[in-house]
């Protein structure tokens, strides 16, 4: 991995500019450190940044960027004849990209010359068994323009890792060479060093800002590409949820989105009243010795992962349903089919959310204060009444906003519904019924082998975009609430 | 001064509604209130004062078991109420806080409309049939705490949208609501301003007729305004307790005089 | 003081509505205390129902776990002959690597056959359900053994076979004899012969090193699966992640908490991190499906992917504790540096950040515990099991050759139909969680050990 190499130089230079600048400076003032303006290091760090920053950002950026001006230029070559009436461009260039990686590892692997790769053509060679040999299927003949496309797009690729390549050396040494010439005792290094300092303090501040855009951006993409192969129409207000491979799926969020309401529902039938009751009970009732004890054993059910939820769920909880619910079960009747259900996957989600929700309403309660509490018990209210008649008002909005967050770590949860809800898509009132949700889908239609180009796989986009709006909602509404009722209180 | 002797002439005709004997405070290992004994009477207003920390608003908490809230909080003696030991097993805090009412330092509505602030203890006490009687109830209290005119025609605004003097009176009005006999009032002026303060102290006054009345305070000028009795603590001591006019005119203690004259404090 | 004669009539014109004895609990006052004592169960009974749960969680995992941290294993004498392993006898390593399993196969049924034979074991299996009583991992296991040992070859020696995974649940009471009679993998007859190899301790139940050490094992050998493999994905990922999320946690945080001006791009980052603090992780997948496998076209299933999503995981967690222990660095420690003439950037490097690193330390530690934990986003980067059979040769192996990680693991076994990988599933957890207790401890005795209240 040649970039790695590049890394590594810059590094090298950098820790060369950073000794260099340090004695160049320490020269400058004949070896007194008392003549400098800044202190000696302050001159190797000049050096150092000037020669490494610029470069390694213009690294990164160009890593980023190539691979977008390679797609422009090479599907500008694509003619519009050469894109049939069901597919897209996408498509396309998914499919050269796939051809392009396919010569890759054949001229890796020894199978081609780099010449043969260059001026290979459909007519002399069957391209796509020589793809299949390296273990890149295709999924039809390799046509002439997807083939010369592809050829385009290595030399691209190419070109543009050597262009990268020098500019960044350049950069580099050119860098290094205009900080070490400035490097005098009366250069004001530090002030230098430290608006370099704080600008990448900035950067790494704005990779929150960053991610979200890559988030938001990484999805819209692919959810457009989803659209151009799927009516939107049947996406939101479609009612049944069957992809198939026959081309005519129905992919829906409804049903799915039922699913994951119904579950995240009773996660918080589970989940509110306990972990309510537990927060009043610790912080309005509980000894000292009785908080510190169960506050952190309580507390100790949130940091466990997902996974071990997902087996309780699928392992545990689903078996111990069926025996009651199931055939031949305690109960005498057979409601229950199999292990997984929503009952299944919402009562040990809700356990996940008990410590969730007790320890925000813990704070939450803990926020109002003192004289709320002095108010009530002087005018001889029991506690209870203080609790459910002043304490509980006072505290509702932040309770309302802490319910918010953990219905959106519900609907969000991932593992206990993969393993405990199953894959049954439908409308259906029945808790003991396994029923899907929007996190299942997402990860049963990107998991196996999955192909870029059709829209059982993209449907995964639009359903990761609709749960990021959705939980974004919920998230931004709760943290509005509790910030406000903080101010109240503050 | 003329006032002061007028006061005095009231005070010896009122019979003793609180008596506590031998009152000993401890907040875990320190010692808060060391053998205080003191009569309050009813229909009489007595002032507690002395300097900051000198237990006089834990020993006005001890009255209603307020301190009970407190975990390291721990109370030795005999407080009576009308002959009866507050302290008793069989009292239930609940009940005794029904009689024995409190106002707070810092004007504390609840966060709820000016109605249901006023009608939140005869609700939970029961002292009403019907709607009628509570709007009845309400608008006494109201009156009483001399805030009626003010917020009649407001009455499902939040008590917390009332200026500081307004929320104070209204805390007062919620606290004779319950009809207690005794009020307790924790430096019931100190988050007022000078107009708002004259107000209450007015208020405070007139409450005497019904109830006895107990105000910490850390103003010698406002007990001398609205006490007829008045209890002088230092360091967890009773130092002196006698008629208002006596205490400020004619100190038995050097403490007190100290105090008064503003050699310490 | 004994003139009642003026209170007497205010009495009567004013009714006391709390009449009568303190002493004496009116019917109401009873009514609301029960009401408070059945309020105060509700809450006693939530938190027994939170932690009951716990206990039966730990439980659980407890009992159906340890079992995958013992094995059964067959001891037999092999013979190494050399007329089956190494024909020409010159013991060229290439030509001894021709031998496939199957060459190996007959020398273990003579193994067992010659085992049977001389406990005086009467039965009328045949060599082929002798064999198969041990794991079909057995031949690998001897020819591995060979191909690291080659001078043993002629010798006989004593060699300790993994038994069959039914064998193994036999032992330890999974699989039952009326359980197995539909199942052909098993026979009553080989389970006597199984009573009788285990009453003449050849057959025996053992800690199991390899489940902490070993690689993922196909479908029909689980009692070869181990965790080892999957560890070290996991380790590669947190050393992608703590040498990522790490730095720039801390200088993004230095950056919010000492140095961001009030205004609406500060505002806006706040926000924003805020919000990814609570974005589902399933997401966070998604965008590293998208962003790094399908744009940058980083290797699918590689620890430095999974690493990569996890960091972006991490940071939002990293960023809000790193803030608060700057947040708790007094203002006077600043004010006592600027005062000597250091510059801003100064006294929070030489200062500020010193006095909070401990704290630093501490959300670190728990960030990488929570991502040590997480499972989702490794699902749509290919992070699933068995990928890799054998443990990364180099640190560039380590972080781009595909791998899987612990979580990832436990849910391929979980999905598997046999259920001697549920044990599997159920031993990882604990393996898992021990990590985790442990990352949790460190964060709790560094919170205390340095924790420092000004």
């Amino acid at each position: 991995m040649p970039t790695i190499w590049l890394v590594v130089l810059l590094l090298a230079l950098a820790a060369a500019g950073f000794y260099w600048g340090r004695a160049r400076a320490l020269s400058s003032a004949g070896g007194d450190a008392r003549e400098l303006h800044s202190l000696p290091s302050y001159y190797g760090y000049h050096v150092a940044l000037a020669s490494f920053v610029p470069a390694i950002t213009v690294l990164v950026v160009w890593l980023l960027a190539q691979p977008l001006v390679i797609e422009n230029r090479v599907s500008s070559l694509i003619p519009a004849e050469a894109v049939p009436e069901s597919s897209t461009l996408g498509l396309v260039m998914s499919d050269v990209r796939r051809v392009a990686e396919g010569l890759d590892i054949a001229v890796e692997q020894g199978m081609l010359s780099r010449k043969e790769a260059r001026d290979m053509d459909t007519g002399t060679q069957d391209v796509r068994a020589l793809l299949g040999e390296v273990g890149v299927a295709v999924g039809e003949d390799v046509r002439p323009e997807i083939l010369s496309a592809a050829q385009a797009f290595r030399n691209l690729a190419a070109t543009g890792k050597t262009a990268m390549t020098v500019v960044v050396a350049l950069l580099a040494l050119g860098g290094f060479a205009w900080a070490y010439a400035r490097t005098h005792k009366d250069f004001r290094a530090r002030n230098v060093v430290e608006r370099g300092v704080l600008a990448l303090l900035i950067l790494a501040a704005s990779l929150a800002i960053l991610t979200t855009v890559g988030i938001v951006l990484s999805m819209l993409f692919e959810t457009r590409n989803f659209f151009t192969l799927h009516s939107w129409t049947d996406f939101f207000f479609g009612l049944t949820w069957a992809p198939n491979f026959r081309g005519d799926s129905e992919l829906s969020i409804l049903p799915l989105l039922w699913g994951t309401l119904y579950i995240s529902f009773i996660a918080l039938l589970v989940a509110v009243p306990v972990g309510l009751f537990a927060a009043i009970y610790l912080s309005e009732y509980a000894s000292s010795a009785v908080r510190a004890f169960a506050k952190p054993l309580l507390e100790i059910l949130a940091g466990i992962p997902t996974i071990v939820y997902g087996l309780f769920a699928l392992l545990t909880v689903g078996p111990a349903l069926v025996d009651l619910f199931g055939k031949g079960g305690l109960l005498g009747v057979e409601w229950m089919a199999g292990a997984t259900s929503v009952l299944t996957a919402g009562l040990v989600m809700g356990v996940m959310l008990i410590p969730f929700v007790s320890s925000l309403s813990d704070d939450i309660i803990n926020a109002v204060p003192q004289a709320m509490r002095d108010g009530s018990l002087g005018l001889g209210a029991t506690k209870s009444e203080t609790v459910r008649q002043v304490v509980m008002p006072a505290a509702l909005p932040g309770i309302v906003g802490a319910i918010l967050l953990a219905a959106s770590r519900a609907i969000g949860e991932t593992m206990i519904v993969v393993m405990g809800a199953g894959a049954i898509a439908k409308f259906s009132a029945n808790p003991l019924e396994s029923m899907t949700t929007i996190t299942t889908r997402i990860v049963s239609q990107l998991t196996g082998d999955t192909d870029f180009a059709s829209p059982e796989t993209l449907v995964a986009f639009a359903l990761g975009l609709s749960l990021f709006v959705l939980t974004l909602g919920l998230n931004v509404l709760a943290l509005y609430i509790v910030r406000k009722y903080r101010e109240q209180y503050d | 001064m003329n006032d002061m002797t007028l006061m005095d002439s009231t005070v010896d005709t009122q019979p003793t509604k609180i008596a506590a004997k031998n009152v000993n405070v401890y907040y875990g290992d320190s010692h808060a209130i060391k053998d205080v004994n003191v009569e309050i009477e009813d229909k009489t207003v007595t002032a507690f004062i002395g300097p900051s920390g000198c237990g006089k608003s834990t020993f006005l908490r001890c009255l209603n078991r307020m301190n009970d809230t407190i975990d390291i909080c721990r109370v030795k003696g005999d407080i009576l109420l009308d002959g009866e030991d507050i302290y008793d097993k069989r009292v239930d805090p609940v009940q005794l806080r029904a009689k024995v009412g409190m106002v707070f330092q810092k004007p504390n509505p609840f966060p709820k409309s000016i109605y249901d602030n006023v009608a939140y203890g005869p609700r939970i006490h029961g002292l009403a049939k019907n709607k009628a009687e509570l709007d009845e109830i309400v608008e006494k209290s109201l009156r009483r705490g001399a805030i009626w005119d003010e917020v009649k025609d407001r009455l499902d605004a939040p008590g917390t949208g009332l200026s500081g003097g307004q929320q104070q009176r209204l805390c007062i009005a919620r606290a004779v609501a319950t009809e207690p006999e005794v009020l307790l009032m924790d430096e019931p002026c100190s988050a007022l301003d000078p107009i708002a303060t004259a107000q209450v102290e007015e208020l405070i006054d007139e409450l005497r007729a019904s109830y006895s009345v107990v105000i910490v305070t850390h103003s010698m000028q406002q007990a001398a305004r609205v006490s007829q009795k008045t209890a002088f603590f230092h360091l967890g001591n009773l130092v002196e307790f006698g008629p208002t006019g006596q205490i400020f005119t004619n100190p038995e203690d050097p403490r007190t005089e100290s105090y008064i004259t503003g050699r310490i404090g | 003081m004994t003139d009642f004669s003026h209170s007497t009539p205010s009495a009567a014109t004013e009714p006391r509505k709390h009449g009568g004895s303190l002493l004496a609990q009116t019917a109401r006052t009873r009514k609301r205390n029960a009401a408070e004592k059945r309020f105060r169960a509700y809450g006693i009974a939530a938190i027994a129902a939170g932690l009951a749960m716990l206990l039966v969680l730990v439980v659980t995992i407890v009992s159906k776990g340890t079992g995958a941290f013992q094995q059964t294993f067959v001891t037999l004498n092999v013979e190494l002959l050399e007329s089956k392993l190494d024909k020409n006898g010159n013991r060229d390593l290439d030509d001894i690597k021709k031998v496939t399993t199957f060459g190996y196969a007959p020398i273990i049924k003579g193994a067992m056959e010659a085992a049977v034979e001389e406990l005086g074991i009467e039965t009328d299996l045949k060599s082929k359900e002798l064999a198969g009583i041990l794991s079909k991992n057995a031949a690998a296991q001897l020819r591995e053994y060979v191909i690291a040992n080659p001078d043993q070859i002629g010798e006989t020696v004593e060699f300790r076979f993994l038994a069959s995974s039914r064998v193994d649940g036999y032992l330890k009471g999974r699989v039952h004899r009326d359980s197995i009679a539909n199942d052909k993998n098993i026979s009553p007859e080989q389970l006597d012969l199984v009573d009788e190899l285990a009453a003449a301790g050849v057959l025996k139940k053992t800690f199991n090193m390899d489940f902490i050490t070993g690689a993922d094992a196909s479908d029909a050998r689980p009692e070869a699966a181990g965790m080892g493999v999957s560890m070290l994905g996991s380790l590669f990922m947190m050393f992608v992640v703590l040498a990522l999320a790490l730095p720039i946690g801390v200088a993004a945080s230095i950056y919010l908490e000492e140095f961001a001006p009030q205004n609406w791009l500060t505002d806006m980052i706040e926000v924003n991190i805020a919000n990814l603090a609570a974005v589902p992780s399933i997401v966070f997948g998604i965008l590293g499906l998208a962003v790094f496998i399908n744009y940058m076209h980083l290797p699918t299933s590689a620890p430095l992917v999974g690493g990569l999503v996890l960091t972006l995981m991490t940071l939002p967690t990293i960023i809000i504790s790193t803030r608060a222990s700057l947040k708790a660095v007094p203002p006077s420690i600043r004010d006592a540096a600027l005062g000597v003439g250091a510059s801003k950037m100064q006294a929070v490097f030489h200062h500020v950040l010193p006095l909070a690193a401990p704290g630093i330390l501490t959300g670190t530690i728990i960030g990488l515990a929570q991502a040590l934990g997480e499972t989702a986003p490794l699902l749509l980067i290919g992070m699933v099991g068995f990928i890799a059979s054998n443990a990364p040769e180099s640190l560039a192996d380590g972080l781009l050759a595909p791998n899987s990680a612990m979580p990832a693991q436990i849910y391929e076994w979980a999905k598997r139909a046999d259920p001697a990988f549920y044990e599997r599933a159920w031993g990882g957890i604990i393996i898992l969680l021990i990590f985790l207790v442990t990352m949790n401890t460190l964060a709790v005795i560094l919170r205390r050990r340095f924790e420092r209240r000004w």
